[in-house]
């Protein structure tokens, strides 16, 4: 029985100088995620590659469960070590270690070693020969390929014999943190927590903003935008979410703007009340779910004026993806079925039944300035009374 | 803030001697009834007691009680077991179009499995004809399921009438009463009222969640749904909820204790705030006035405000109030009564439920109505356009 994994990393490892800083975080993260599971694990970096070892009653699956949502990762290999010995008796280990492994295999194979330990009598080339000959002679089904094997038995001789075959996908991706922050604004859609696992997924630190209109939006939106928020911090870590209370701000444009700019102002409020959390956060940028054309203000015109309300820079992941592709992460990354549930359509009356789908952002300011001497102040108690806390992953 | 709560028909807060009793039944006589030693007989001695208590309700057998897990689970049992008993005399099953989900939903189910179902339509007062019935009823019918009080609107049906037309038209059909809304609100004597089978629930009577019964009048046969050590009578195996009977045995005792006091108070409670809403404009009233409808239910539609944010907007002042039926609220646009009575679409998405219990006051109701007025105008304001 294996009891360590070996981390295979991608793009760290061409990161030049910095490569430290993005080893470092990746093994920060797989710290900070296998707290959270059983057993007792030791994490080392050695020569330019991460270790896992796993004792005291660790559970397998729930490890590489845990260890497949740390991004940065790209491959998880179980690795099984052996004492170091002489060749006859590393033969015999190799071929215990295909039979546990690939028992009755049909397959081809390579064997790889690299000494890292020279003072090993025999050179790595000999290595490679003496066990595939081993493998060979015990397993007659199967046969050798240079070239294109099925199997690749990857070797390391180092003070012990590390021995690997399997890799399990990582989700890819960097080490959150290693990039810098942003504010991701969440709706409870299902497009929002998918745009802000992609954006931590390239290494950056998420906050989350929620706008709550209570009595147009029930406890039970609320409580499912903060299970969404649960569900990707099972891949981030702990996320900072604030619930801001919009419905006076609503209210307002309500009764002062054309019904058909209701949504676009409406939105610019919450990019201004995002980009002030975000400051305050210190976070570089803004992430939202958006995709072109999806609905009326996600039209490239509506972008625009969207992005006017704010000088930060707006992330937008999905910009480029179909609802469908959308729905497929959100189903791999489990939020889908909590997105789904029908907890917001009290907010209709919000909703134009022809909204402007090409708004010249001029016209929509001209509209907002007809609030003003009123929205200031409403924007200042929302984000006075705006209610902060942090999502731990369950 | 102080608590009002006006939803009483989703479910009610259980009674200190229902608490008190769970607590001792959990706590001290924690045996299995089953059990040959004296735990076991202790326990089986709660069972009994609640077993006599809910039939001296129904002036029914004690034989005629079979515990259940709930409302929903007595009506499968009641409908799916009559329905397999009688499948060789027949083969329609017949109910009115606004019946509850755990009723609706298990017609759907059999008629999967081959049963012909129909629905008996009614009014917009939730009646049925009772010609009308008469008609449909021919020798085929196995099975009529009814409801006693329908739970969104409170319209209240002549069981005792219609158990004699389908004796008379269905010599061998059962009558099912969903009286899930009805027990505890009517003195409901099923056999002088030639109903066969009869649900009820606990916890809308001040009893704990996940206890109910069925009535199953003597000499009925039904199929059981569950299968086991062969518990009360080998119709629902399953070591009994010894706690949760308990409870409901006490709350049934409890609510046709003070009867008739306690339905005059709920009358005047809902007459108060009937009256106070008619006062406001344009409020749509769905339940039948007066006496003519159950005496804690009154269904009213608010044009303008959509229900779920006038629920909210309450909800914020402490007052807890329905919009549609709470089994439902997780699908959309579910409100089968409102649809069976033909309400418009701005009414069935304005209707909410106030339903009372009789621990509820009129300065309750006052509180509400003041609530009402001043929230109403400042959320008819805004509507969709």
């Amino acid at each position: 029985m294996f009891h360590t994994f070996l981390i295979k990393y991608g793009e760290i490892g061409i990161k030049g100088n910095n490569r430290h800083v993005f080893e470092d975080a990746l093994a920060k993260q797989v710290r900070l995620r296998l707290a959270h599971v059983n057993g007792e694990f030791e994490i080392r970096k050695e020569r330019g590659r991460i270790y896992v070892e796993c004792g005291g009653g660790w559970d397998e699956e729930e490890t590489v469960s845990a260890l497949t949502r740390v991004f940065g990762i790209v491959g998880i290999c179980p690795v099984h070590t052996y004492p170091l010995t002489e060749i006859g008796e590393l033969r015999a280990r190799m071929v215990e270690y295909v039979k546990e492994e690939h028992p009755d295999s049909t397959a081809s194979f390579k064997v790889k070693a690299r000494r890292v330990n020279k003072e090993y009598p025999h050179e790595s080339m000999e290595i490679d020969a003496e066990l595939g000959e081993a493998i060979l002679m015990a397993c007659p089904k199967m046969h050798v390929d240079v070239h294109h094997p099925d199997i690749l038995f990857d070797l390391e001789i180092r003070d012990r014999v590390y021995v690997y075959s399997k890799v399990i996908p990582g989700p890819g991706g960097m080490p959150v943190g290693s990039n810098g922050s942003a504010m991701r604004c969440l709706s409870g859609g299902i497009d929002s927590p998918v745009a802000g696992w992609m954006i931590a997924k390239r290494g950056v630190k998420i906050d989350a903003v929620y706008f709550h209109a209570p009595p147009y939006t029930s406890e039970r939106a609320k409580q499912k935008v903060i299970d969404l928020a649960k569900a990707v911090a099972r891949y981030t870590g702990p996320i900072r979410l604030h619930v801001v209370n919009f419905t006076d701000i609503q209210l307002a444009i309500y009764d002062t703007c054309p019904h058909e700019e209701l949504t676009i102002i409406m939105r610019r409020f919450m990019m201004r009340i995002a980009e002030h959390f975000a400051r305050k956060d210190g976070d570089l940028g803004i992430v939202t779910g958006e995709s072109i054309g999806q609905v009326a203000s996600q039209t490239m015109q509506s972008l625009i004026t969207t992005n006017a309300a704010v000088s930060m820079p707006v992330y937008r992941p999905l910009i480029g993806f179909d609802k469908s592709e959308i729905v497929d992460i959100a189903k791999q990354i489990d939020t889908y079925e909590t997105s789904i549930l029908p907890y917001e359509d009290c907010c209709t009356i919000f909703v134009a039944k022809h909204p402007v789908t090409k708004p010249v952002t001029e016209i929509i300011e001209r509209s907002e300035a007809k609030l003003k001497g009123q929205i200031e102040e409403l924007v200042e108690t929302a984000i006075r009374t705006t209610e902060t806390f942090t999502v731990r992953p369950e | 803030m102080r608590e009002i709560y006006f939803d009483n028909s989703s479910t009610t807060k259980p009674s200190q001697a229902v608490v008190d009793i769970v607590i001792k039944t959990m706590t001290k006589d924690y045996g299995n009834p089953s059990s040959l030693h004296r735990k076991g007989v202790d326990a089986e001695r709660y069972v009994s007691a609640a077993r006599k208590a809910v039939a001296s309700t129904l002036r029914a057998d004690l034989r005629e009680i079979v515990f259940t897990s709930g409302g929903t689970e007595s009506n499968n049992m009641a409908i799916i077991g009559a329905a397999y008993a009688l499948r060789r005399r027949g083969k329609r099953i017949l109910a009115t179009s606004m019946e509850h989900p755990a009723v609706a939903e298990v017609l759907t189910f059999l008629k999967n499995e081959g049963f012909t179902v129909e629905e008996v339509p009614v009014d917009g007062r939730g009646r049925i004809d009772l010609d009308d019935l008469r008609e449909r009823l021919d020798e085929d019918v196995i099975v009529l399921s009814t409801m006693y009080v329908n739970n969104e609107i409170g319209a209240v049906l002549p069981v005792k009438e219609i158990a004699g037309i389908l004796r008379e038209r269905s010599p061998h059909a059962l009558y099912h009463v969903d009286a899930i809304q009805a027990y505890g609100k009517y003195r409901i004597h099923p056999g002088q009222l030639g109903i066969d089978l009869m649900s009820a629930s606990g916890h809308k009577l001040h009893g704990p969640k996940g206890t109910g019964f069925l009535y199953i009048r003597r000499g009925t046969r039904i199929v059981p749904l569950i299968y086991g050590g062969g518990q009360q009578g080998g119709l629902r195996s399953g070591t009994e909820n010894v706690p949760g009977i308990a409870g409901l045995g006490v709350a049934a005792a409890e609510a046709y204790r003070d009867f008739d006091a306690k339905t005059d108070r709920l009358y005047g409670l809902k007459e108060r705030l009937e009256k106070g809403l008619r006062e406001i404009p344009d409020v749509v009233i769905h339940s039948p006035e007066g006496r003519e409808g159950a005496p804690h239910i009154l269904h009213a539609s608010f044009l303008g405000v959509g229900s779920e944010v006038l629920l909210h907007s309450l909800e914020d002042r402490g007052i807890y109030i329905s919009a549609g039926s709470a089994c439902s609220t997780h699908k959309r646009n579910a409100s089968p009564t409102m649809k069976a009575i033909g309400a418009p679409k701005e009414e069935v998405s304005s209707g909410v439920r106030f339903s009372f219990s009789e621990t509820n006051t009129e300065e309750e109701v006052d509180l509400v109505l003041q609530a009402l007025r001043e929230l109403l105008p400042q959320l008819r304001r805004y509507r969709a356009k």
